[in-house]
């Protein structure tokens, strides 16, 4: 039965990768635009001439991309190549790959933005649970309006006056970069406490921008769970207010905090963008933006690909999960 | 020293409310005996849920407890300390909700739900001790053991019921408070489920509160009936001086408009609407739809009193 069940989800997620695929493999052709002639041309110019062999030298690297044949048979090769696992060479950095490029970056932006984001959850939800609970400490009330304002401050902006006061003024912490210029990666303290140093500013202007928002949604979700029939009957029943706490209202109240979840780690690598910008983190926010400005075709493909395939897997983690969380959701059903 | 199982003496519970509180349930006192099945009617919002939950102290803001007591034997609730008062909870009273709908949390399941109520209860169980307790507990209420591995949305809404008697007997209760237990559910299984009730309640030698509004089911099920009327308790009396002889107006009025196989006519009702809770005026909450009311119950709140052994009545009339 279980196994019925997480068959057919996973067939979804196949299927989504695949729309996807055949999207991104579409929509920049349909823009009628020629990467190689246009990177070609602007290399040109920046020499101050304008090559006379460049028509030979569009079709020898079209060829050497594939981009002469039929659209079909391009179409297939695509197809070939990302089942396994390869997503051509990056134009603007020839002859680096796509795949090892974005390898590169990706644990970058895991490690900022998958742990900010797990982080901001846990201390939202908790939060948001105690805000809604009659019997926490009364100065945590003091900390909603802050935490409100927070959310509803853009982070990339917070994340500039941050950088300004702690950086800039107080000069505490590197202002720029996933580590020091001149240091060189290695599984060294030294090298750890760099990349940490690094990290914090990012990390704490998302998280101070994402708590709130965690914390209002179990808030919300607290107080209407704690209306429930059963929550009454749970305190006539004499149980402990622990109990009815985690295992009446947290374990209901949560459920759609989870959700929230599974959609917030799809969103990784796309919310990066701006983060990585700013703080010039080496991620794959970064990498996009990069790609991007150099009109790197199938750099840009390789990382929205990504990003969906993330998506798609958030996706089919939560919905094997979920049956389990909230029993109401039966694996035999859908 | 009492004779009485639980008492609850001149109870007033109010709302708070911009306008001025409300007194939903004003000045009631009634006693319980042991064994004894107590029923309790009225129209909705005339307190008899909100008297449920301030027995067992489970009333929340806006609402408090404005005066009164209620003694369990020879405890007096309203003095113990939190933590003794929930520890009281379901071991000494227990109330049985409408279960049916949304008693049970959906996310346990059912033995998980009654193994915390046993844990936190500070009763110590070898794991096959309690599956042994929680199989008894089911048979006792006439579920299958298999309903314990059960989520409540597998479940009828009779065998919810059902679930919610056995998490209440769990710990032996004296008092059994059941709110409205069988008022979501169809006659047929209503019959089975009051049936479980009373047998259970008659095995463990319980005192039994029902609160509900329907004088048929109260007619075949209790001993003795109190009738509430806009949060004051109007008229109690054994089940059977209330059916053949009704003091209160307004119990006559109830009784009156039973449907009746003898009777032909149409179906009497009575004649207006409960009054709002906010704005009673003086005297007799119920002067303004009373047949018999005469000048001085507009003015004098009539008091409960004695008028022959067992039976007592708020009326000037009576």
């Amino acid at each position: 039965m279980h196994a019925v069940y997480i068959v057919k989800r996973f067939g979804v997620f196949l299927l989504i990768v695949w729309i996807a695929a055949t999207l991104n493999f579409f929509l920049p052709r349909l823009s009628g635009e020629d990467p190689v002639r246009t990177k070609l041309l602007e290399e040109a110019s920046l020499g101050g001439y304008v090559h006379a062999g460049i028509d030979n030298m569009v079709r020898e690297y079209q060829q050497r991309f594939g981009l002469d044949k039929p659209l079909w048979r391009q179409y297939l090769t695509y197809l070939g190549q990302i089942s396994h696992g390869d997503l051509n060479y990056s134009i603007a950095n020839y002859p680096r790959t796509v795949v090892g490029m974005i390898t590169e970056a990706l644990p970058w932006t895991i490690g900022l933005l998958g742990v900010t984001t797990l982080f901001s959850f846990a201390a939202g939800t908790i939060l948001g649970a105690l805000l809604a609970w009659p019997r926490a400490p009364y100065w945590m009330r003091w900390l909603m309006p802050p935490l409100w304002a927070l959310h509803a401050i853009p982070f990339f902006l917070l994340g500039l006056v941050l950088s300004w006061l702690l950086a800039f003024k107080l000069q505490w912490l590197p202002i720029f970069g996933g580590y020091s210029a001149g240091a060189t990666p290695a599984l060294s303290w030294g090298f750890v406490f760099d990349v940490l140093r690094h990290a914090v500013l990012p990390a704490l202007s998302i998280v101070l921008v994402s708590v709130g928002g965690w914390a209002l949604a179990m808030r919300g979700m607290m107080i209407t769970t704690m209306g429930e029939d059963y929550i009454t009957f749970a305190e006539a029943k004499g149980l402990h207010s622990a109990t009815i706490f985690t295992r009446y209202c947290i374990r209901n109240a949560i459920l759609p905090q989870t959700t929230g979840l599974a959609l917030a780690l799809g969103q990784i690598l796309s919310g990066a963008v701006l983060v990585e910008a700013i703080f010039g983190y080496p991620g794959i926010g970064a990498l996009l933006f990069q790609a991007i400005e150099e009109n790197d075709f199938f750099l840009i493909q390789g990382i929205v690909f990504t990003v969906i395939v993330a998506l798609g897997f958030a996706t089919f983690v939560l919905d094997v999960i979920y049956p389990w969380l909230d029993p109401r959701i039966s694996y035999s059903q859908s | 020293m009492s004779a009485s199982v639980l008492r609850v003496e001149r109870l007033r519970v109010a709302y708070d409310h911009p306008l001025g509180a409300v007194c939903a349930v004003d000045d009631v006192s009634f006693s319980l005996r042991p064994r004894e099945r107590f029923g309790l009617v009225g129209e909705s919002g005339s307190g008899k849920s909100t008297m449920a939950l301030a027995i067992l102290r489970l009333i929340k803001p806006p609402g408090h407890i404005e005066a009164g007591a209620v003694w369990f034997e020879d405890t007096a609730l309203f003095s113990l300390t939190d933590e003794a008062m929930r520890g009281l909870r379901l071991a000494s009273i227990a109330m049985v909700p409408q279960g049916s709908m949304n008693a049970l949390n959906p996310v346990l399941r059912i033995r998980e739900q009654i193994r915390d109520a046993l844990a936190d209860h500070r009763e110590r169980l070898s794991r096959r001790e309690f599956a042994a307790r929680v199989c008894e507990l089911l048979t006792q209420v006439g579920l299958p053991g298999e309903v314990a591995d059960k989520y409540p949305h597998e479940l009828s809404g009779g065998m919810k019921q059902r679930a919610c008697i056995a998490i209440a007997i769990a710990l032996r209760p004296k008092v059994i408070i059941a709110d409205e237990p069988t008022s979501a559910l169809d006659v047929v299984v209503q019959q089975q489920v009051m049936e479980t009730l009373g047998h259970v309640q008659a095995e463990l030698g319980a005192a039994l509160i029902l609160i509900g509004h329907d004088m048929g089911l109260m007619a075949q099920f209790v001993d003795r009936l109190g009738i509430m009327y806009a949060g004051r308790l109007v008229e109690a009396a054994p089940i059977g001086e209330i059916i053949s002889a009704p003091r209160h107006p307004y119990t006559r009025m109830l009784i009156d408009s039973l449907p009746s196989l003898e009777r032909k006519t149409g179906l009497r009702g009575i004649p207006g609407l409960a009054p709002l809770m906010r704005d009673l005026r003086s005297g007799c909450a119920f002067h303004p739809r009373c047949r018999v009311a005469e000048a001085g119950c507009r003015t004098r709140k009539p008091a409960m009193r004695d008028i022959a052994d067992d039976i007592s009545v708020a009326c000037h009339r009576a």
